[in-house]
């Protein structure tokens, strides 16, 4: 199929994601065989979508780009959906799920691809008149980010929000190739998560549990503790598949969402110091390859796209990974193929699509 | 734009060389303190998976700890029963999910769950570990003998109080029983039944192990340890002479024996512990000095907490306390010297203390370290350690132990301690009824030893608020657990 649609693209990115999802559903088979169930039947219609992207767009993917604010509206829409009344769902006190008859998904996961071709477009557009630094020219990215960021804090969802300021500063600051503007940017996220702190108690928890777990050891900590002895347990070798502990002695488990947000530290303890160590090399990997990808294109918006997509790849598996590790405050998110979680899985599968396109493009060429 | 791409993906990489990093730190840095961290449950669970080594006694045989394997999640959790239900509850102690651990299940839970620093259980428990093998833990075997066991809670029969039985020579631990009991089995899910025992004395307490734990007045019983020091210190002989008006003076107050109106007159020192005369003990009191005194209860063990292997906190010291804490008299006048030697004023004792005492007194001097596990034995029956006898230190000169053996043989002969004398056993005892401060709840105590020819057992019995005299309460407890201990003598 690839080779029919996409031969010349980076032969290494699917190979990769597909180790990545085996690895997933493995784990999350020993944990839940049920799901594991449902996680396959998410990867084959994740699959199916990934194919069908290929398939309309294997010509010119970058028609897109002319729908760029529709994209960008598109996004907001999206990312909107679970404030509205009726069709919105409040999941673990995060309002980030749209319930349309039997079917169930985070929505926020595709805004997030939206939201990087809609960057891309408009990016490659203004990149000279916003690298003069003309506060005009940002008018309309501010807008679409400053509503995506409201929507966000609005739905409680954190995790989401993080991630796609970081993706946004990432690709302002390639498109304009400012350092300022990324440090600018990250000023502004450090004043706006301080308003925030006072303003959400959520993230005042976080916080507060992020520099000191042990204090509410049996509450508020509790997740974050479970899940570091749990990683601690692995050691070096880890206890080997089927053989961690999950589970108290009468048969309740330790740590909740332990197949989403949690699956590293699931997969820290039965595969210990070397499995996941192999694991982050893979998204290393990934991520090295997705940025070839970049360098490669030969035209604005494709280098954009692909590094944006990478970037919110590999800035997806920091946040969560680094807050199950508490590097960062914990916010809850799906590891990119590994979590247990139809709507990430689909995701991510349609941005393996665009990455593909545009390294199949590039190669081509060359 | 491939310059901030080129760095970009530096900065996508790193990320995850940091992830790397921290990954390290948790999982080889710091997994040794998140192991041993209280809260971590996966170390709590991870103990139920060992097969936890049985606790026994061999003579006769009796299982006090065991495993029930149960199926939780698809693998196999070991949860602890205890058949015996209360019998040695307080020794063994118990190891639940619930409530953590006490007892020998938790002083020695190295040796039950294999991870004692012993090479060569640590090569097997490891490579169990590899093999993914369930771990097995070492069985203690306990020095108890759990018929005398049982006869001292049923001569207890329902009143609050201890035995404490060794052996002299060895330290063994033969009896520890403390009532009320309580049935470790429900511990794990029960725990509020434990509330709703009943016992006739304040508090109910039936955790605390009352034979290590409990502290009594130890009344007359305590005059074994003055005669040992006034008859040691080369002061007096059994046979040194005294007069006995019913009462002694200390200090311009009177101190009165146990019955005021029947004055002994002229006695020997043999003749006043007979009889438990107090102003006798107390005249011998204030010769010696309460600093003396002190000294001598030293030797036997007072003022540090007595050696034997379950927790240091399920044991006190014995000693003179004040404001609930122990105190050291610096000058002679710091205490009435005059009823601290007959075991008054604030002098606390714990009824493993008393046997401590006499069973110095029936090894020769020598104050031999209590223990209660015999030896520990690996999964496949070999001995992995067996216990020694081990000398805390000698507490008289062999002549004066001899002495006050004599001297407490005749006391059951022919003093205040007759119900406990057993045909074919020689019999050597002290009574004591302890005054608490409230009328008519007296500490009820015996303490003796006893043997077919040499002394084999020492023993130590206390009721707590009773109404009787140690002589009526206490000796014949002492008497049921002798015979249990030493069955063959009844027939000789």
């Amino acid at each position: 199929m690839t080779r029919y649609a996409v031969p010349y693209a980076d032969p290494y990115l699917l190979p990769m994601v597909a180790l990545l999802s085996a690895i997933g559903v493995t784990m999350i088979y020993r944990l839940n065989p049920d799901d594991a169930f449902r996680q396959s039947l998410w990867i084959v219609l994740g699959v199916l979508l990934f194919a069908l992207t290929l398939l309309t767009l294997r010509r010119d993917y970058r028609i897109v780009e002319s729908y760029k604010y529709l994209f960008g509206l598109g996004a907001l829409v999206v990312l909107a959906l679970p404030a509205l009344p009726g069709i919105g769902q409040t999941i673990n006190g995060a309002r980030l799920w749209v319930k349309i008859g039997p079917l169930q998904f985070q929505p926020g996961e595709f805004a997030k691809i939206m939201l990087i071709v809609f960057l891309a477009g408009y990016l490659r557009d203004k990149r000279e008149v916003l690298a003069q630094g003309r506060l005009k020219d940002f008018g309309p990215l501010l807008v679409i980010w400053g509503a995506s960021m409201l929507v966000l804090v609005q739905t409680n969802d954190l995790g989401s929000a993080l991630l796609q300021f970081g993706i946004f500063l990432a690709m302002v600051y390639v498109a304009t190739g400012r350092v300022t503007y990324a440090a600018a940017g990250l000023v502004l996220f450090v004043i706006g998560a301080a308003a925030i702190y006072t303003v959400v108690p959520r993230v005042e928890s976080r916080v507060s549990v992020w520099l000191d777990p042990w204090a509410d050891a049996d509450g508020a900590g509790y997740q974050s503790i479970q899940s570091l002895f749990s990683i601690g347990n692995g050691g070096f070798g880890g206890t080997g598949l089927g053989r961690g502990t999950f589970t108290t002695t009468d048969g309740n488990a330790i740590i909740p969402f332990l197949n989403t947000d949690f699956i590293y530290s699931a997969i820290a303890q039965e595969l210990g110091l070397v499995g996941s160590a192999a694991l982050l090399l893979v998204f290393m990997l990934f991520v090295a390859r997705g940025m070839r990808v970049a360098l490669m294109a030969d035209d604005g918006f494709s280098k954009l796209l692909a590094a944006g997509l990478t970037f919110g790849f590999a800035l997806q598996a920091f946040i969560i990974v680094g807050g199950v590790l508490r590097v960062i405050p914990l916010t809850g998110i799906t590891l990119p193929f590994v979590s247990y979680g139809g709507s990430s899985v689909v995701a991510n599968f349609v941005l393996l699509a665009g990455l593909m396109l545009v390294s199949n493009r590039a190669n081509a060429r060359a | 734009m491939n310059k901030p791409i080129a760095r970009l993906a530096v900065v996508g990489t790193s990320m995850m060389v940091l992830l790397v990093v921290a990954t390290t730190y948790w999982q080889a840095w710091a997994a040794g303190g998140l192991a041993d961290r209280q809260e971590n449950q996966i170390e709590r669970v991870a103990q139920f998976t060992i097969k936890r080594g049985r606790i026994v006694t061999k003579d006769p045989a009796a299982v006090l700890a065991r495993n029930r394997p149960k199926r939780v999640a698809g693998r196999t959790l070991f949860f602890r029963q205890y058949p015996p239900g209360g019998l040695a509850a307080h020794v063994v102690g118990y190891s639940t999910q619930a409530r953590y651990r006490t007892g020998l299940e938790r002083s020695r839970n190295d040796y039950l769950t294999a991870s004692n620093q012993n090479l060569s259980t640590l090569l097997e428990s490891s490579l169990d570990k590899l093999k993914g093998a369930t771990i097995e833990g070492n069985d203690l075997v306990l020095t108890l003998n759990m018929r005398a066991q049982r006869a001292a809670l049923q001569g207890l029969a329902g009143r609050c109080g201890s035995v404490v039985a060794l052996e002299p020579q060895t330290g063994k631990v033969l009896v520890m029983a403390s009532f009320p009991t309580y049935d470790q089995n429900v511990i794990e899910g029960n725990y509020g039944a434990l509330q709703r025992i009943q016992a006739p004395c304040n508090p109910v307490a039936p955790l605390y192990n009352r034979a290590t734990y409990g502290l009594y007045a130890p009344g007359s019983t305590y005059k074994v340890v003055t005669a040992a020091a006034a008859i040691d210190s080369g002061r007096y002989t059994a046979g040194s002479r005294f007069h006995d008006p019913g009462y002694c003076e200390v200090y311009g107050r009177r101190v009165n024996n146990y019955d005021t109106t029947r004055p002994f007159g002229n006695v020997d020192l043999r003749q006043a512990l007979v009889n438990s005369i107090n102003s006798v003990f107390c005249n011998i009191g204030k010769e010696l000095g309460s600093k003396l005194l002190v000294e001598y209860s030293k030797r036997f063990g007072f003022y540090e907490t007595p050696p034997l292997e379950t927790p240091d906190n399920e044991r006190v010291a014995s000693g003179l306390y004040d404001d609930g804490k122990l105190f050291d008299p610096k000058l002679d006048s710091d205490v009435d010297v005059g009823r601290f030697a007959f075991g008054q004023e604030r002098l606390l004792v714990t009824p493993l203390q008393m046997a401590m005492v006499v069973g110095a007194v029936a090894n020769g001097g020598v104050v031999m370290e209590p223990r209660v596990i015999d030896r520990i034995l690996s999964p496949k029956g070999t001995i992995l350690t067996r216990s020694r006898a081990d000398e805390l230190r000698r507490a008289v000169k062999r002549e004066t132990a001899a002495t006050v053996a004599s001297m407490m043989r005749a006391v059951v002969e022919s003093g205040t301690g007759t119900a406990a004398q057993v045909p074919g056993l020689v019999v050597g005892g002290k009574t004591g009824t302890a005054e608490t401060g409230v009328a008519g709840t007296n500490n009820a105590w015996f303490i003796a030893f006893a043997g077919r020819e040499r002394p084999e057992v020492a023993i130590a019995v206390v009721l707590e608020q009773q109404n009787g005299t140690g002589g009526q309460l206490a000796a014949p407890i002492a008497r049921t657990v002798l015979q249990a201990l030493l069955p063959g003598a009844a027939n000789s």
